[in-house]
Order: C-alpha cells, then sequence, then structure tokens
C-alpha cells in the first residue's frame, strides 16, 4: 500500500505495478558445472531481508517497463529507484533498529517510526 | 519454580465468581531468563509454544525457555482466520495435516482449556469446470489417504448452506463443492495461551518482551543465543519465526527460500447466526466463516510483494470483499469492523520446512505460510520430535530444506484450494 515512482510515467498506486522479487541475482554462467545445491541457491534461496531491500519492478499495468527499487521493507518507504543495468547504489536508510524491531508507532508509518540519520 | 495451575472447571468459575473474578491465578509465570536451558524456543506463537509442549511432554526436556519478542500469540497465531482442515492433495501433507487434526480433536480436554475447536465443516466451491476436475482429483486423493471428504453438487451445496448464491447467471458461478466435515474453526487466542499454560506448568520459562538479535555459533555447533535481555546459553534452538525466519537465518547465513508477505484478514459487525459452516473459494479468492461473537471472519490475499509492514494493501481488501459479495450478495450491506495483517513466510511449493540444519543444534520450523495455524499441535509435535532426536520424526522428513536441492518439492500451490 504505497507509491512508486516510474522513470517512465511518474508517480501511481502500487496496485499498478507488479514486484519481481530480489535484484541482482545472476544467472549462473556455466549452468553445466552448477551443482544441486548451487541451483538450489539460483533458484530458490531469497534475501528476505527486513530493512533495506534491492528488488526489481514491472509497471506491469503502465508502460510495462522494468526498473529497480531500493525499499525498506520495515516501513515500506521507497528509497530510490534506478534502472535495470545499473550497480546497486549505496543505501543506508533507516534500518529497525534490533533486526527483528517493529516500528514504536504502529506499522508502515514510516515518517513517524524511526528516528532519522542526521 | 513455577506452581501447579488449579484445574479450571464449573467449581472453580463459581468459587472466582465470589471474589469478582480478581483472584484468578495467572495462567502461566513470567520470569527472568535463566543463563542456560537444556533447549531454547524462538518465536512465541502457536508452533513455538507447542513445540516446548510437546519436548517436556513427550521427550522429558523440561529446561526449555520460548522466548518471543512481543507477546505470546501476538504474531500469525493471532492473526489468522482459524481455518482447520486436513484435505490436502499429496500423502506427505495429507499425513502432516490429519496428524494434526487428530490432536485438534482431543485438545482442550487435553489442556483443561477451552480451544473452543468447531467441527462445522469446511466447504472447497467450484466455479469453473478446472475447479472441479481439480477437486474431485482431490477429493479422491483424500479417500485413498483415509481422510474424510465428500462431494457435493450445487443443489446439495445450496442445502448445507443456505446463503450462498447459487444462481447460474453469474459471473463465477457454483457448480459444485468438496466438504470435510471434521474441519472447521478454533479459537487462535486460546490456542497460545492453552499451551503456554500446559507448557508453564510441566517447567518450561515463558519470556516475553525479548527479541533474540544474534545466534552464537562455535564451530559448527550451536551455543546460545542474544536478546534484548542479555546472552542465554543453550546446545539445542529451534526457530519458530513465521515472517521473520528468514531475518534469524541471516544472522547466521542460512539460506532459506522463503518470501515474507502481509496477509489481510477482516471481520464484520457481529449479527445472528447466519452460516454455520466455513466457505473456501480459492478461484475467486473469497472465504468466511462466523464467529461465535458473531461476527463473519473474512481473509483476503496476500501482498504481491515482500513487506514486514503487518498491514497489506486496500486493493487487496476490496478484490475480496468483491467476491465475497458475489457469492453472499445479502452481506453487502454489512459494515466491517476491524482489519489487519500478519506477516507469512511463503515458501514456493506452499508447503512448510521443519528441518535440521547444517550447523548442529539448530532448527528450522517455518514456511508455513498463509495455511499453518491448522497445523499447530502437529507442528510442535514433528518438531520437539526433530529437536529432541536430532533427526525428523517419519511425518516431517519429507519437509527437510534438502528437497529445494533434491527436487522432490512437495508443491501443494494449486492443489490445497486456498492456501489457508
Ligand atoms: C490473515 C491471516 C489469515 C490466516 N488464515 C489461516 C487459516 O485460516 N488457517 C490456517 O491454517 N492458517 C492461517 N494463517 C497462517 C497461520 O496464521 C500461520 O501459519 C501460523 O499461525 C504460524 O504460527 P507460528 O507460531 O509459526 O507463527 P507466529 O504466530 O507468527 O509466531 C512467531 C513468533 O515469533 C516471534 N519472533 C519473530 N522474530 C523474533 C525474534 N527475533 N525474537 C523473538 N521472537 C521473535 C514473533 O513475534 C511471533 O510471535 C493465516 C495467517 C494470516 C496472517
Ligand atoms: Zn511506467
Amino acid at each position: 500500500m504505497f507509491l512508486i515512482n516510474c522513470p517512465h510515467c511518474g508517480e501511481r498506486d502500487q496496485s499498478e505495478f507488479n514486484c519481481g522479487g530480489e535484484a541482482h541475482i545472476v544467472r549462473p554462467k556455466n549452468p553445466l558445472n552448477l551443482t544441486d545445491d548451487q541451483w538450489a541457491d539460483y533458484l530458490f534461496m531469497r534475501k528476505n531481508i527486513k530493512g533495506i531491500q534491492f528488488e526489481r519492478w514491472n509497471h506491469s499495468n503502465g508502460c510495462r517497463r522494468w526498473f529497480n527499487v531500493v525499499r525498506n521493507t520495515a516501513t515500506d518507504e521507497i528509497l530510490k529507484i534506478y534502472n535495470i543495468g545499473e550497480k546497486a547504489p549505496q543505501i543506508e536508510g533507516n534500518n529497525p533498529k534490533t533486526p527483528s524491531g517493529e516500528p514504536i508507532i504502529g506499522s508502515g508509518n514510516y515518517s513517524t517510526s524511526f528516528e532519522k540519520k542526521q | 519454580m513455577n506452581k501447579k495451575p488449579k484445574k479450571y472447571s464449573v467449581f472453580s468459575l463459581i468459587k472466582n465468581a465470589f471474589s469478582y473474578h480478581e483472584n484468578w491465578q495467572p495462567a502461566w509465570d513470567s520470569p527472568e531468563p535463566k543463563k542456560e536451558y537444556e533447549a531454547i524456543i524462538i518465536g512465541g506463537g502457536g508452533h513455538g509454544l507447542t513445540t516446548a509442549y510437546y519436548l517436556a511432554k513427550n521427550h522429558n526436556i523440561k529446561n526449555i525457555a520460548v522466548i518471543e519478542k512481543g507477546w505470546i500469540g501476538g504474531g500469525n497465531t493471532g492473526r489468522n482466520t482459524t481455518i482447520i482442515r486436513s484435505n490436502y492433495l499429496w500423502d506427505q501433507s495429507a499425513a502432516l495435516y490429519e496428524h494434526a487434526l487428530k490432536l485438534w480433536e482431543g485438545m482442550s480436554q487435553e489442556l483443561n482449556y477451552n480451544v473452543m475447536f468447531s467441527q462445522r465443516g469446511v466447504m472447497n466451491v467450484a466455479h469453473t469446470l478446472h475447479d472441479v476436475r481439480e477437486l474431485k482429483r482431490r477429493w479422491h486423493a483424500n479417500r485413498l489417504n483415509d481422510i474424510d471428504c465428500e462431494w457435493l453438487n450445487t443443489q446439495q451445496v445450496k442445502k448445507f448452506c443456505p446463503v450462498i448464491n447459487t444462481s447460474q447467471n453469474i459471473r463465477y458461478p457454483v457448480l459444485g463443492a468438496t466438504l470435510q466435515r471434521r474441519a472447521g474453526t478454533a479459537r487462535h487466542d486460546a490456542v497460545a495461551w492453552g499451551y503456554a499454560r500446559g507448557a508453564n506448568a510441566m517447567g518450561v520459562d515463558i519470556i516475553q518482551n525479548c527479541e533474540v538479535t544474534n545466534i552464537n555459533i562455535k564451530e559448527g555447533n550451536v551455543t546460545g543465543i542474544e536478546t534484548t535481555k542479555g546472552l542465554i546459553k543453550s546446545k539445542k534452538i529451534g526457530v519458530v519465526a513465521a515472517g521473520h525466519s528468514s531475518v534469524i537465518a541471516n544472522m547466521v547465513g542460512i539460506r532459506l527460500p522463503l518470501e515474507s508477505r502481509p496477509l489481510q484478514a477482516l471481520v464484520s459487525e457481529p449479527v445472528k447466526p447466519i452460516i454455520d459452516t466455513v466457505v473456501m473459494s480459492n478461484t475467486i479468492h473469497a472465504y468466511v466463516s462466523q464467529s461465535d461473537k458473531g461476527e463473519l471472519v473474512i481473509g483476503a490475499g496476500t501482498d504481491g510483494y515482500t513487506s514486514y509492514t503487518q498491514r497489506g494493501g486496500f486493493n487487496i481488501v476490496e478484490d475480496t470483499i468483491t467476491a465475497v459479495v458475489e457469492l453472499f450478495p445479502l452481506f453487502s450491506r454489512m459494515k466491517m469492523l476491524r482489519h489487519w495483517g500478519g506477516i507469512v513466510d511463503i515458501c514456493p511449493d506452499a508447503s512448510p520446512i521443519v528441518s535440521k540444519t547444517h550447523i548442529n543444534g539448530l532448527y528450522f520450523n517455518c514456511g508455513w505460510g498463509t495455511g499453518g495455524f491448522k497445523a499447530t499441535p502437529g507442528s510442535g509435535w514433528v518438531f520437539a520430535h526433530t529437536i529432541a532426536n536430532d533427526e525428523p520424526h517419519a511425518l516431517n522428513a519429507p519437509f527437510n530444506i534438502n528437497r529445494f536441492s533434491s527436487g522432490e518439492l512437495v508443491d501443494e500451490h494449486g492443489a490445497a484450494a486456498v492456501a489457508h
């Protein structure tokens, strides 16, 4: 439940978009040499981070183009949007104070929940 | 040490009425954590509490702590729509969920705590020819596994649940349904509280408001946990943290195939009894039952992205309500009272992971996603076995983490109907 600023169309409701999951997962260069464990890791295993996460989104009910998003999954705050193919930017953002910590006032309320970094 | 809990009965109710119900003994103690335990369970949801309970009861390991970052049952256990059934497609799942259903049938008696388990039946409705084929396939699979299941045609559906709209002129008409009569609902809080009381009576420490912030490992063995209440040592640690499983796995570099997403539910204003069963529809994604207080309990779908915010999108609620109103036009003017979300840990094959890990003494029980409440007692039973013996129970052996490498997935995605 948030807005996404599509680099091509501007700010639209999240329901117009599809999330493509974790970004920067590289397809194995030598698929024939992969062990079963390596395949499992590539296909199934995910970081599933609470805090700053890098992910791919598609404006599926709009321009249908893909782009990358840096989002705080503890608050749904979007910190940066950048192009497919670009390197992941260095972003600290407001991670939860403890790994499983919840915001102080309500959940998903990023404007009031975490202390802003100076 | 823990005081033995006094048995609840009609006499204790009368006795306590004389003191205006102000002198009830607390159902469990709230001690400070000890320095060391024989086993630690991370996560005080239903699955964590049943794990501790069965470790103490079946395996005689009593020096246990359940560590909960908030309050017990405050995670998905206290947020779910409480549908309990065992009519899964594949043999492995059918065995696991049926074992749990049998435990539900004796739970209130065993715990001396009324969990209000009500076997009012669960109906899975078919709206397309494909649905009919899938559900009939599952019905036959259930029969082969000795799990009660029936097929109802449209007229029989109408007879069993008169408020449902069986007009054939709607977008998704009712073409039939499967019915599991032994399925039903229960009171979620009572399940957490009943098992907490039972575990505490056997010596288990229940520690709330204590977040696990790290897991300590030495030479491939767990040695303890760091928490917001300090260091606690143990050589056996079971992680049962639902939506937060990946957060804990990431602390020790274990890779899990999970995505945590918001899943929402809502309840209406209370009305007189109108629907005495549980109706679920996979195709239009609606499911509804009525609580003993009279509220309609409605479950929505998951959001399409990972999030830990415990609230989902309104568009998801809107989709669900649209479907519910088509199936039950008479609900259209009811007001919704409350609405919330939980964070569910979704696994690629929609089956749980109840498994050892490559770290000695560290065990994970997760991936129950949108449908683990029904498994609460069975999950704890098999996980306790896994922790006590350092070997899986026959029922959870197929739910090993290694299945993602071997390819032996237990794909319950489409098969389990709506995944609750
Ligand atoms: C809206 C909704 C509807 C659902 N409907 C159904 C249904 O109808 N039928 C069904 O069978 N299932 C349903 N489910 C799924 C079901 O609720 C879950 O699968 C089940 O309750 C999981 O139980 P649990 O004990 O594993 O998790 P939880 O009850 O979530 O317990 C995990 C606990 O771990 C704690 N924790 C997390 N991190 C830490 C940490 N670092 N330190 C200490 N503690 C920590 C959390 O605070 C939490 O209390 C539904 C879920 C939702 C959200
Ligand atoms: Zn666009």
